[in-house]
């Protein structure tokens, strides 16, 4: 069961530095959707570790918060694109001054 | 064994999503991870979270984010550009520390043995799911309805645009068309088709005009910009082809003349268009 765990671990991981290191709004949202993917593993994982269905409970809301959130999101980028015509994290920085 | 072959397909396919340029090859290999995770489940006694899995995340996810790379243009790449000097390189760290962290932390935890599912499954993994959602999680269920419908509102919020002129109706593009032929001459009617008395009748051909010249206006804009249009001069090789042709025919049968696209046998440009 340990391997699943690490496994979640990394993948977690690498949606981590994305998050950090992408500039295309919808390359750092898939990310975050990775991180989340992460998490489910590991909540299956101990599900079945632990012999009741708790965890892929959890599994299942965390996916329909997921499905919500990316279509806000998405929608949150689409307005930012039309008004600013780029999808770049970088260039929705208005706020800073 | 599924796991053994899954996860390393898993971790490149992840690792690809932060190294490749275009952001539908990472929306692709985002894909790849989320089926091999619903393969895991299945693996893991999950078999309802292996098809919601690929339901949801493959099936309506991927696909919204698709939808929105089609939208804001597929072809954006990342920028290159730090905005903070070294922020790369301090992310890379800062993530190997990471999960560096986690994986030698879980590695030195022992979760002792697998209980297995085999027991909670008994009677089947949907209905055992369905007897812990509608009872001691209806309420957490009820509320991600009303996460739901906000969703759909907000999106519905953020997607609409106000519109600030009025629309354009069919009567205002009629009196604009015969506004524009007042004033410019421009010409009333549709734009002449493609291929009109062309040796082929494709969309790439310009139609011809009376004195042999291609009429730019009967081929697409994008097609023109693409720079697939066939060019006047092979236009006029074909046309000088043809007239060759009509030239060593004279008193020969028309049947004998080289396919083309128009009516079958017929030939492909009559002796008042060539001259």
């Amino acid at each position: 069961m340990t391997e699943y765990v690490v496994l979640s671990a990394i993948l977690f991981t690498i949606g981590c530095v994305g998050v950090l290191t992408r500039r295309n709004a919808i390359v750092v949202f898939m990310c975050v959707e990775l991180m989340l993917n992460a998490c489910n593993l590991a909540f299956v994982a101990f599900a079945r570790q632990h012999g009741n269905l708790d965890g892929q409970i959890t599994a299942f809301f965390v996916m329909v918060v997921a499905a919500a959130e990316v279509v806000i999101g998405l929608a949150i980028i689409m307005t930012i694109f039309r008004t600013r015509r780029s999808a770049s994290v970088d260039d929705a920085s208005l706020l800073k001054y | 064994m599924t796991f053994w072959i899954l996860a390393p397909i898993m971790v490149a396919a992840a690792l690809g999503i932060l190294f490749v340029r275009k952001a539908v090859h990472a929306a692709l290999l985002l894909a790849v991870v989320m089926i091999s995770l619903a393969f895991l489940y299945a693996v893991l006694d999950a078999p309802f979270l292996f098809a919601v899995q690929i339901i949801v995340y493959t099936g309506a996810i991927l696909m919204l984010f698709l939808f929105v790379m089609m939208l804001i243009g597929v072809d954006a790449t990342d920028s290159v550009v730090e905005t903070i000097r070294g922020q790369r390189v301090m992310a890379v760290v800062l993530g190997l520390l990471f999960g560096v962290v986690l994986v030698v932390g879980i590695s030195q935890v022992t979760l002792g043995t697998v209980v297995g599912l085999d027991e909670a499954n008994a009677g089947g993994n949907v209905p055992a799911i369905a007897n812990i959602l509608f009872s001691r999680y209806v309420f957490a269920f009820e509320a991600t309805s009303a996460l739901l419908i906000t969703a759909a509102l907000g999106a519905m919020v953020l997607a609409h645009r106000e519109r600030l002129t009025p629309k354009q109706t069919q009567a205002d593009q009629a009196a604009q068309r015969m506004r524009d032929y007042a004033e410019h001459g421009k010409h009333l009617g549709p734009l002449p088709s493609p291929g009109v008395y062309a040796r082929h009748n494709a969309v790439d051909t310009p139609a011809l005009l009376p004195d042999g010249t291609a009429a730019e206006s009967s081929v697409s804009r994008v097609l023109a910009a693409r720079g697939t249009v066939r060019s006047a001069p092979a236009l006029a090789d074909d046309i000088d082809d043809v007239r060759r042709q009509i030239a060593g025919l004279d008193g020969k049968s028309p049947a004998a003349m080289p396919e083309t696209s128009g009516k079958a046998g017929a030939p492909a440009a009559t002796e008042e268009d060539v001259k």
